[in-house]
Order: structure tokens, then C-alpha cells, then sequence
């Protein structure tokens, strides 16, 4: 998009915080997370020592057996195929869902038309059509990344949407009066005003291609952490479900993370809450 | 002297939602001519339409009857030749900073670089922001939000400018510089002005003429007086007093005739 013309280069504008919100602990996330593993590790630990390893492995099984999945390389390749899967099936739904969402938002045509395919669909979990998937698109990559793909569009258009429904009539009419026309009040107006919304439904988008693809991978799959996990209950490997579960909950911390640094250089214009 | 708008017989009529329902007559023979470099403000208590004139000049809503004339022209929709202040500072593009909520219309209208930065600085500068002019509108006071608005309005070079209450929501003292500098600001940038409010002493500070409203529906304008006070008017006057009890009277009445039916 481009911005207004700056007429000189612009200097940093001070923006403050409490005093006292610069003491409080809760503004030094590293240390409360590091408290908080502890504390885990060490309940983990405790409660482990009461029962048997195959229904609650100690924290040294689990790491362990970390350690193998590493060195022998079979993690990351577990890590990879889902990373993939997620990853593009993600990029794919909300870079679909996005312009059609905010057309559906702009025009109410298109939105009567799409509304009771939403309304109905929307009460089914993407995980319900794995196997109508696996029977139209085979057993490989495609039926798996498109599962993730329609995850990822349906929730991304109905933030979107709401998004594009919802902006001020006072601003598309101020644009209007400072001359723009219907192209531009949508690309100026309504797709800036929709950001935030975009924002949100990327977010959530993202924790549920998570889940899908687990779903998926539990179904059929040589590779991937979904096929780790339910591989491993086979053989009542329960150190390595938890090397699985921990595993994928790393993954979407990492995935979150750097969606919200990527995110964060556009957020305070948006005035989005990361 | 040209005429900037002409309202000729305008009605406003609002169709029912329901089947069987009456349909609604917001505004009925409604006659206005507003001259060019004319302050107009138009006054009358809440519910009577005065946003559904400005609306129709603004060319949000067309008439259902009649025609509103810009410069001799029939008004078919929104158009940068009419510039519009917002009561709501919703109006302005949060995602913008000062400047570059300024710099839209121009930037839409495709002005040269160079052109635009010199009016951008003209106009910030002419509503004292200056010094806020690289931040974005939720850093400001209620008062500096109109202020961009005003700004952004002028740099569109717009030659009818409405505004709809720009000052109703700002706490007393605010309204009362916001008036001041607005008087200023149109005795460099004299412009047409359509100023709606409902507060009477703004709108002796303020106009040319003052038209009053009657109550809906079917409003029409009730009376029109031109302010003979010279400028920059103070409030407590004794011209400005007279006018002041003589209005208050006549937007009182129907107030009144409001409650009672």
C-alpha cells in the first residue's frame, strides 16, 4: 500500500510506559516462563515417581528418547512433514480467504449467496472431512495440505469478513468526500480498516492447522508428528508420545512467535493486540 | 453573488421497512441558497433533520423530491468539490498518521509529490498540529482529532465545506478555542461553509446567517437571521445576548410542540 507522502524524514515519536508498569514482574516474560517450566518439570517428576513408566515416563525417559529422535535425524524429519503440511496449507487458505472475504463483507450479493454454505459448514470441524478427502485426493500430500487449507480459509473469511462488514460507514464517506473512487475506497479504506480482523483470523487459522494436521497424519501418513504419536501407541512407546506432544507444542510456539515478529512491524499502525 | 447551494423544494422521504407501515417525511419544501464565501449555520433540536440536509448537500442521500444545486450543479453523489467535517472522529483513517490522513485527499486525486508534501505542511500547519503531525489520531485529544479533520478537509481544496456538529462532542473549553480558531482559520480560508449545530451561542460566533429548523417530520427551515454582530464576536455582547434569547425562543417553541405531541 502506498503511504502518504512524508515531507521530511521521520523522527522517532516518544511513546511512554507507567513507572510502574516497568517494575512489574509481568513485564519480564522470560523469567516467569522459565519459573513456570521448572515448577512443571518438577511436578512432572513427582507424579511420575508414583506410577509406572508406560502410563507416566519420568522427564529423563522423555528427554532420552528426545535425544534419539535427534540423533538419528527421525525428529526432524517428523518435524519437517508437518512443518510442511501446516505451513503451506496455512500460506495457501488465508491468502484465498482474504480477498473473497472481503468481497463477501463489501458486497451484500455475494454474501446472501455464501451465507448458508457458512452457517452450515460451520458447525463441522475440518476433521470430519479427512476421509471424504483421503477418497477424492488419494492418501498423499494433496488430501492432507488441502484439509489444512480449508482449515485454515474458513476460519480466516469468517474474521475477515466480519472484518470488512464491520467498517465505519463515517470512513468510506469521508474518503468519498475527499475524492476517491470505489476502487480506491476499497484498497485505501476498507482493506486497511480490515487488518486488524485479517490479523485475527491468520492467528487462530494457524492453532488450527495444528490440530488438523495431527488429525491427518493419524489417518495416513510415513512421516510426521500426528504419525509419531499414534505410531508409538502402537508399540506402547508412551516416552515417545510425549517426545511427539511436546514436540508439536514447540512447534506452535515457534510458528506463533514468528508470526508475531513478522506481525509486530505492522501492529502498532493497525493497532493490533499481539 | 454566485450562489454556492440551492436547495429548491426538497423533501426527503424515507420508506417504510415493513409492509403496512407509514413511510416517513423527513424533510418536506425545504428552500436554502447558501451564497458563495458564506458562513451558514443551520440550527435546530435533535430529530429534525439537520443531518439529513447535510447529507443530501453532501450527496450521501438524494432527495425524494426537489433538487440541491452545488454551484448551479445538480449533486448525484459524494464529490471533492464538497469537503465534509465529521461530529465523529471515527472519520479519520486510524491507520494514518496527522500528515498522512491530510495528504489522502490529495494523494487520491493524484496530485504531484512535491504538491502534495507543500499543501500538507500549508495545512497542518494552518490548524497548529505541526508539532503531532507524525502521529497517529488515537495519540491525540479530542480537540487535535478535529483539528485533522479540518485540515484534511481544507487540503482538498474543497469549495463547499460542511460541517456536522464538529464540536459537539469536545468538553466546554475545548469547543469554545475550537471556535475561535476556527473563525481564524476561515478568515484566511474563506470559504462556503455549511455548519450544522445545535448550540446556539456556536452558531452566533460562528455565521453569516443562521437558518432554524422546524421540528420533524417535515421539517422546513422555520426562520432565517443574519448576524449583523461585528467579527470576532463575543459572547456576552449585548447584540450577541439579543439574538441569543430571540433564538433560544424559537428553537424553544418547538422544542416544546416536540414534548407535547
Amino acid at each position: 500500500m502506498s503511504e502518504a507522502a512524508s515531507t521530511a524524514s521521520q523522527p522517532t515519536v516518544e511513546r511512554w510506559r507507567d513507572e510502574r508498569a516497568v517494575r512489574n514482574i509481568s513485564t519480564r516474560p522470560g523469567l516467569i516462563y522459565a519459573i513456570v517450566a521448572a515448577g512443571t518439570l518438577a511436578l512432572w517428576e513427582g507424579a511420575a515417581s508414583l506410577t509406572i513408566p508406560i502410563l507416566l515416563p519420568p522427564p529423563g525417559d522423555v528427554a532420552r528418547a528426545f535425544w534419539k529422535g535427534i540423533s538419528d535425524g527421525s525428529l526432524f524429519t517428523h518435524i519437517g512433514a508437518s512443518y510442511f503440511r501446516i505451513l503451506l496449507g496455512w500460506a495457501i487458505g488465508c491468502a484465498l480467504a482474504v480477498p473473497f472475504a472481503i468481497l463477501a463483507g463489501r458486497v451484500p450479493l455475494v454474501r446472501l449467496v455464501l451465507d448458508p454454505y457458512i452457517e452450515f459448514f460451520r458447525f463441522i470441524p475440518p476433521i470430519a472431512f479427512i476421509t471424504l478427502f483421503m477418497i477424492w485426493l488419494g492418501l498423499g500430500e494433496l488430501s492432507k495440505v488441502s484439509l489444512i487449507v480449508y482449515t485454515a480459509f474458513f476460519t480466516t473469511f469468517l474474521n475477515t469478513m466480519a472484518g470488512a462488514m464491520s467498517v465505519e460507514k463515517e470512513r468510506i464517506r469521508a474518503a468519498q468526500c475527499l475524492g476517491a473512487t470505489r476502487l480506491q475506497v476499497f484498497f485505501k479504506v476498507i482493506v486497511p480498516a480490515t487488518i486488524p480482523y485479517i490479523v485475527t483470523g491468520i492467528r487462530l487459522a494457524l492453532g488450527l492447522a495444528f490440530m488438523t494436521v495431527v488429525a491427518a497424519e493419524f489417518i495416513a501418513a510415513e512421516a510426521g508428528i500426528g504419525f509419531l504419536i499414534f505410531n508409538s501407541r502402537l508399540f506402547a512407546q508412551t516416552d515417545n508420545v510425549f517426545v511427539g506432544i511436546i514436540t508439536l507444542g514447540l512447534m506452535g510456539f515457534t510458528a506463533n512467535w514468528l508470526l508475531k515478529v513478522i506481525l509486530s512491524r505492522i501492529a502498532y499502525r493497525y493497532d493490533v493486540k499481539l | 453573488m454566485t450562489s454556492a447551494v440551492d436547495l429548491l423544494a426538497v423533501g426527503k422521504r424515507y420508506e417504510p421497512l415493513h409492509a403496512g407501515a407509514s413511510a416517513y417525511e423527513a424533510i418536506e419544501d425545504f428552500n436554502l441558497r447558501i451564497a458563495e464565501g458564506e458562513f451558514f449555520c443551520l440550527l435546530g433540536p435533535t430529530g429534525c433533520g439537520k443531518s439529513t440536509v447535510m447529507n443530501m448537500v453532501a450527496g450521501f442521500e438524494l432527495p425524494t423530491s426537489g433538487s440541491v444545486l452545488a454551484f448551479g450543479k445538480e449533486v448525484r453523489g459524494p464529490s471533492s468539490e464538497r469537503g465534509m467535517v465529521f461530529q465523529s472522529d471515527i472519520a479519520l483513517f486510524p491507520w494514518l498518521t496527522v500528515e498522512q490522513n491530510v495528504a489522502f485527499g490529495p494523494n487520491v486525486r493524484g496530485l504531484e509529490k512535491n504538491e502534495i508534501a507543500r499543501i500538507v505542511d500549508e495545512n497542518v500547519e494552518l490548524v497548529g498540529l505541526h508539532k503531532h503531525r507524525w502521529k497517529f489520531p488515537r495519540e491525540l485529544s479530542g480537540g487535535m482529532k478535529q483539528r485533522v479533520q479540518i485540515a484534511r478537509a481544507l487540503a482538498n481544496d474543497a469549495t463547499i465545506l460542511m460541517m456536522d456538529e464538529p464540536f459537539a462532542a469536545l468538553d466546554a473549553q475545548t469547543r469554545r478555542r475550537m471556535q475561535e480558531e476556527l473563525a481564524r482559520i476561515w478568515s484566511v480560508k474563506h470559504r462556503t461553509v455549511l455548519f450544522i449545530t445545535h448550540d446556539i451561542g456556536e452558531a452566533i460566533t460562528l455565521g453569516d446567517r443562521i437558518g432554524v429548523m422546524t421540528r420533524g417530520p417535515r421539517s422546513k427551515l422555520k426562520e432565517v437571521v443574519r448576524v449583523e454582530l461585528p467579527r470576532p464576536r463575543l459572547n456576552m455582547t449585548p447584540g450577541f445576548v439579543d439574538l441569543y434569547n430571540s433564538l433560544e425562543q424559537t428553537i424553544g417553541a418547538e422544542s416544546e410542540a416536540m414534548l407535547n405531541e
